[in-house]
């Protein structure tokens, strides 16, 4: 893919994830966010894992944020509009979000392996969705199965949570 | 002559591209990117502009009387002036409203609608956008219409947006998954996510008779119901369109928007219906292919249209038919009947494939249908004609 085309989502995914944590606006917030998705999913289509960058719509823009907005709707906006800047939060952030950007680059200017470029994938043309599949239902079968009965546990858990004060 | 006449769109496109020779590559991908996407566009503008005065037409003769048959001969012209109105119309946004998010709204609405047609093959060799995952994209596509109903909803700041809004979500969320689920029988079947690769699987006629589409059989034809009923709900169609019911929430999440605004979301619940009966074609009713083997000369597009006309005959039909349904029997209906029956197909298709997808896994399958039909029935019949409402949360 031209490069300029991952400078493009880069660029974007930066932007709206900074707008994210910016917007006072809980919806803003989760609306920015659903556009940092889709600059992800768009990253990974440019990687040749188209199957990777739908799934990744799907599930984080399709599902989970309308999962967000309703809970956000549920909650009361005003109060986190009306909220004033608290200056010992935002330094103490600061300081951690400076020390912990100065450490990763300290790390990857130190490892080898950041220094020298991947090589390609064996062929891009392989059928990735094969490829995820084949993976997930034979070397990784097992984990596969338990995280589908924790699932099936959280799910039965919720209705029984939920029905408690109703009987 | 069959052949190139099957073939002369494509045709049409390889002569206008092959004018291109001289230039370099990245002007010929363009090139034909533009005239898909024009070809898409005018293709589903007339064909919506047909069926605003057909529907109209049709509901009229269906409650007995003539519907619009002023503008035009027999009223054809009707769109015409549905759309001069609407374009003259003052586009009212209201004072208090997130104009930004009221703004975008309709235009996501009308993108996701138009790129979910995109990956539908249209006849042979015709899929505007072929992908490998070409299912799949179209769910996650369509899952994006969730946001942007959210947003025309919050962003109106109006309360009747926002029920309304709430309302198109939780029964859009709700009857996605029997949507995708009744998918994967057929997927499973093929084995293949690309719409071109599910259409090559339905292929062949037993005794030249009896097309080899997913219909046919009995998984087949209980996932296309569900698939179609789940259909009617993601296009807000009656007996579903409680979102926009009129009488108790004005027009849901669309009610503050005005003009061309409007006229978008409309356009744009048109073209999901199109979508979603283009692929209830391409999934279980064989996609292009003939209905019998003898009739193989008719170009594969016009068996297309043919098929998704009758569908969309049968969206009028039903609108013309029955009444809304309340929001509860809704969602009862998704989570107690359309989801089990969703994961039946799935073990019916199984059994049909191992039994080696003859008479007998045939039967098998329909046996293993009726039996859990049956037993869902029964299991949700409640012995009263008229249960009591009961209202939880008002006391």
């Amino acid at each position: 893919m031209p490069s300029f085309l991952f400078w493009l989502f880069a660029g974007v995914m930066l932007i709206f994830g900074a707008l994210v944590i910016i917007n006072r606006n809980p919806i803003a917030s989760a609306l920015s966010l659903v556009v940092c998705f889709l600059g992800l999913a768009a990253l990974f289509m440019s990687l040749d894992a188209f199957f990777i960058g739908i799934i990744q719509v799907l599930v984080y823009a399709g599902a989970v944020m309308v999962l967000f907005l309703f809970i956000i709707m549920l909650l009361d906006l005003r109060a986190e509009e009306r909220r004033t800047m608290n200056w010992v939060a935002f330094t103490g952030g600061f300081v951690v979000a400076v020390s912990l950007l100065v450490q990763i680059l300290a790390v990857i200017s130190r490892t080898q392996m950041a220094k020298q470029t991947f090589p390609p994938l064996a062929s891009p043309q392989t059928d990735d969705v094969r490829n995820v599949g084949l993976l997930l239902f034979g070397h990784y079968n097992l984990p596969f199965q338990v995280i589908g009965v924790l699932i099936l546990v959280a799910t039965v858990g919720v209705i029984v949570l939920s029905k408690r004060q109703l009987r | 002559m069959s052949q190139s006449l099957d073939q002369i769109f494509v045709s049409a496109k390889q002569w206008i591209l092959s004018l291109l020779s001289g230039t370099p590559d990245w002007v010929t991908t363009i090139v034909s990117i533009l005239i898909n996407i024009s070809a898409l566009l005018g293709v589903f503008l007339t064909i919506f502009a047909l069926i605003s005065v057909l529907e109209r037409k049709i509901l009229g003769r269906m409650q007995n009387r003539y519907g619009p048959n002023r503008v035009g001969p027999f009223g054809l012209f009707q769109p015409v002036a549905d759309g001069i109105k609407m374009l003259i119309k003052e586009d009212v946004v209201p004072a208090r409203a997130d104009k930004v998010v009221h703004f975008l709204a309709p235009i996501l609405v009308a993108a996701t609608a138009i790129l979910t047609l995109g990956v539908i093959p249209y006849g042979r060799n015709m899929t505007p956008f072929a992908i490998d995952g070409g299912i799949l994209f179209f769910f996650a596509v369509g899952s994006t219409t969730e946001l942007a109903v959210f947003m025309a909803g919050w962003g109106s700041n109006n309360k009747f947006s926002m029920l309304g809004a709430m309302r198109a979500i939780a029964q859009m969320v709700s009857y996605e998954l029997p949507l995708i689920v009744t998918t994967l029988p057929v997927v499973m079947v093929a084995g293949a996510l690309s719409p071109d690769a599910i259409i090559a699987a339905q292929d062949g006629y037993s005794f030249g008779i009896v097309p080899h589409w997913f219909v046919t059989t009995p998984w087949g034809a209980a996932a296309f119901i569900l698939f179609f009923v789940s259909g009617l709900v993601e296009s807000n169609r009656t007996p579903f369109d409680v979102p926009e019911g009129e009488s108790e929430i004005v027009a849901g999440h669309m009610t503050e928007y005005s003009g061309f605004k409007y006229a978008t979301f409309f356009l744009a619940e048109y073209f999901g219906m199109f979508a979603i009966s283009g692929l209830a074609v391409t999934l279980f009713l064989g996609g292009w292919h003939a209905p019998i083997a003898v009739l193989q000369f008719i170009p594969s597009y016009i068996w297309f249209f043919l098929k998704l006309s009758a569908l969309l005959f049968v969206y009028i039909w039903i609108r013309g038919t029955l009444p809304r349904t309340r929001v509860d029997q809704i969602m009862n209906f998704a989570w107690k009947f359309m989801l089990p029956m969703a994961f039946t197909c799935i073990i019916a298709a199984a059994v049909w494939h191992y039994q080696g997808r003859g008479l007998a896994g045939w039967l098998w399958s329909l046996a293993v249908i009726t039996i859990v039909y049956l037993t869902l029935s029964l299991l949700l019949e409640t012995k009263k004609k008229f249960a009591p409402r009961t209202y939880r949360f008002v006391e």
